[in-house]
């Protein structure tokens, strides 16, 4: 177990290095100076000067690659002050740490996904259980159909939906933003609430159908057949043998929903006007700002690597058949 | 089917003392191309101590017959009707919870492959002490206890170690032993084998069957022993049943059967097996045709479409239209008369088999 974290982890923070080198050799093979984005309209050429010594960007590019590798574990120095480690620099844009930044928008995407995950988790492996285990009765037919139409939803079309009907015309409930957990956890609640719920509506819906067909699918082997053979009960058989079964290729995809919501939910934030990680990178990338792309792609994929290791280490819980080495 | 003769076998409903008596079962699944009639009229009767063989081409409703026994049926699409009378307690009208207490207590099943029988997630030891403790009441350490005598019983060596082992840890042999294990912590007074050593080698399957065998005698249960292994049935079972087409279309002691066949379908599948005094080029003889479709059974004998012998029937078609019925114990079900029989199976079979 040791050893497989180990090399895990040591395979991920090699992943990461390359993800950073090709993200920083890309970046400068955009034609544009960087420094022009961030001097504004009436640029001197002697403003121009002090930006590219004060965003560093006269070094050649791999020593500037090195000075931000270092960065990362040692902190770095800024005209802007003190950088300290992890150090993912100073943005072209704003001027602000981009460490900083994203430790302030992850908070609500950390929110965003917890409550949503909540969600779709229950009401999804719960509905497929129930469809899986009422096959072919109405019930199994009523969520099987429901799910697929929601499962076809989108986020962009189902949120204005909700917002005009829930917050514009009864006002039954506030416009949705976000308030800190620790600040008033009721109003945290209240004003996600709107974006859990229609953000897992697609999500749940994949997990229903995922959670009956995994489902059906165990129960049809032989070894549940067997345990009832010996005489165990139904709902013991269902879930002890079935249901653990099932779960494997449902962690599978949880892994990859998962660590894509962490990485920013962009639909959900962009049509509930919240300010996450998905929104820091869409404005990155539109702000060419290397900084802060850098730091919102090493961030997400970190985490991404982060819930495969997770992912893999429970695999091996699950199945005894799976080793860890 | 155009005319459907009375039920096969001549006691009435119920009066069979026997320990197991199966009387006139039918098993029907409704599928999306239509109804299958998986048994269509199946009796017989199996007392304690006794090994009764059930042979036949898949699809001939052996497994079905069994799965009915245990109840283990999709009750959504099939459709039961009959009698299994297991020691006075009729099996098809029991509920749920009764079958659930006689499953795995009373009655037990030995899976044809233990890979798949066995829950890949779930110890072995486990997996045998579950039904004793469900059974018996036993606490967890009993049935751990009870799980490594079961193994030491079954043979596997270091039982007390190998307890704690998953299924996948355990060869193929190992494996099916574990799987009988289980199936006879609670000492069942009937075992159904299904195929036992369809999915081991040669050695391994001798081994088994000697296991069962042994503890067949230790215990006194009746097996059921289903299998198209002819050679197993020889070694293994007192009776024969051979089914075709979902009914029993012969039945005698295995020696009777075997030494003196006395339908046309038994003839094939004693013909069709390979001869150790054969020359190697010799073919082997298939039955020719397909078995068939249970969706629409032929009518009559369902035999009748790859019969040989059905020209030598007397009286037009009689083989088509008229379902001919298999007497109480020794018999075929054949409109052939006991005399074409013996003088076909004298002068064109038996030279056959060598």
């Amino acid at each position: 177990m040791l050893r497989f974290i180990l090399r895990r982890t040591f395979g991920a923070v090699l992943i990461l290095l390359l993800i950073s080198a090709f993200t920083f050799f890309m970046y400068y093979a955009i034609p544009q100076d960087p420094a022009t984005l961030a001097c504004g309209k009436n640029c001197t050429p002697d403003a121009l000067a002090i930006i590219h010594k004060n965003l560093g960007l006269d070094d050649p590019i791999p020593v500037q690659y090195w000075k931000f590798l270092s960065g990362l574990f040692a902190g770095r120095d800024f005209a802007v002050g003190h950088c300290p480690a992890p150090c993912f620099g100073v943005s072209f844009r704003d001027q602000q740490m981009v460490w900083d930044t994203i430790m302030d928008r992850f908070p609500l995407t950390l929110s965003l996904t917890i409550g949503g995950l909540l969600v779709f988790l229950i009401v999804g492996l719960g509905t497929g259980l129930i469809a899986a285990r009422y096959r072919g009765t109405w019930l199994d037919k009523t969520f099987s159909s429901i799910s697929l139409v929601l499962s076809s939803m989108q986020i962009y079309f189902l949120g204005p939906v909700v917002l005009g009907i829930f917050v514009y015309s009864t006002g039954w409930l506030d416009k949705p933003k976000y308030v800190p957990f620790s600040e008033n956890p009721a109003q945290w609640f209240m004003g996600l609430l709107i974006p859990w719920i229609v953000m897992s509506v697609i999500f749940t819906a994949n997990y229903t159908r995922m959670s009956r067909s995994t489902m059906i699918e165990q129960l049809q082997e032989e070894h549940v057949r067997a345990a009832r053979a010996k005489g165990m009960t139904g709902r013991y058989v269902f879930f002890r043998y079935a249901w653990r079964g099932s779960l494997i290729p449902i962690l599978t995809i949880l892994g990859m929903d998962l660590s894509a919501l962490l990485g920013g939910a962009v639909v959900t934030e962009f049509t509930f006007g919240l300010a996450g990680i998905g929104r820091l990178a869409v404005d990155s990338v539109v702000g060419k700002d290397l900084p802060k792309l850098m730091g919102v792609m090493l961030f997400s994929a970190a985490f991404i690597l982060l819930l495969n290791v997770i992912v893999d280490a429970l695999y091996a819980v699950i199945d005894p058949r799976v080793r860890l080495s | 089917m155009t005319t459907l003769t009375k039920p096969e076998d001549a006691p009435a409903a119920g009066a069979s003392d026997a320990f197991l008596s199966v009387r006139d079962l039918h098993v029907r699944f409704a599928t999306e191309d239509g109804v299958v009639k998986a048994v269509d009229g199946l009796s017989f009767d199996l007392e304690r101590g006794t090994t009764l063989g059930i042979v036949g081409e898949s699809g001939s409703g052996k497994s079905v017959t069994n799965l009915s026994i245990l109840g283990l049926h999709n009750p959504l699409s099939t459709t039961i009707e009959g009698e299994i009378v297991l020691d006075g307690k009729e099996l098809i009208t029991a509920t749920e919870p009764e079958l659930e207490k006689l499953r795995g207590n009373k009655m037990a099943m030995i899976f044809q492959d233990a890979l798949t029988a066995l829950s890949p997630y779930h110890s072995v030891g486990r997996q045998i002490g579950e039904p004793f403790r469900k059974h018996t009441g036993a606490s967890k350490r009993e049935a751990r206890e009870r799980a490594i005598e079961m193994l030491e019983k079954v043979g596997i060596p270091h039982a007390k170690r190998r307890v704690d082992d998953y299924p996948h840890q355990f060869s193929g042999g190992m494996r099916q032993r574990a799987m009988i294990a289980m199936s006879l912590v609670c000492n069942p007074d009937l075992l159904i084998a299904d195929e036992p050593t369809t999915a081991l080698d040669v050695t391994v399957q001798a081994q088994i069957l000697d296991l069962l065998k042994d503890l067949q005698q230790e215990f006194g249960s009746a097996i059921i022993m289903i299998t198209h292994d002819l050679g197993v049935v020889a070694n293994m079972a007192d009776d024969l049943l051979v089914m075709y087409a979902g009914r029993a279309v012969e039945r005698g002691t295995v020696r009777e059967v075997l030494k003196t066949p006395q339908h046309p379908y038994t003839w094939g599948l004693l013909a069709s097996m390979p001869r150790l005094t054969a020359d190697v080029d010799e073919p082997l003889t298939p039955i020719a045709g397909a078995p068939p479709s249970l969706l629409n059974p032929p009518s009559g004998c369902p035999f009748h479409p790859r019969c040989a012998f059905r020209n030598e029937v007397e009286g037009a078609d009689r083989c088509v239209d008229i379902r001919p019925e298999l007497p109480t114990g020794r018999g075929a079900a054949c409109h052939l008369t006991s005399d074409q029989k013996s003088r076909i199976f004298t002068e064109t079979i038996r030279p056959r088999l060598g």
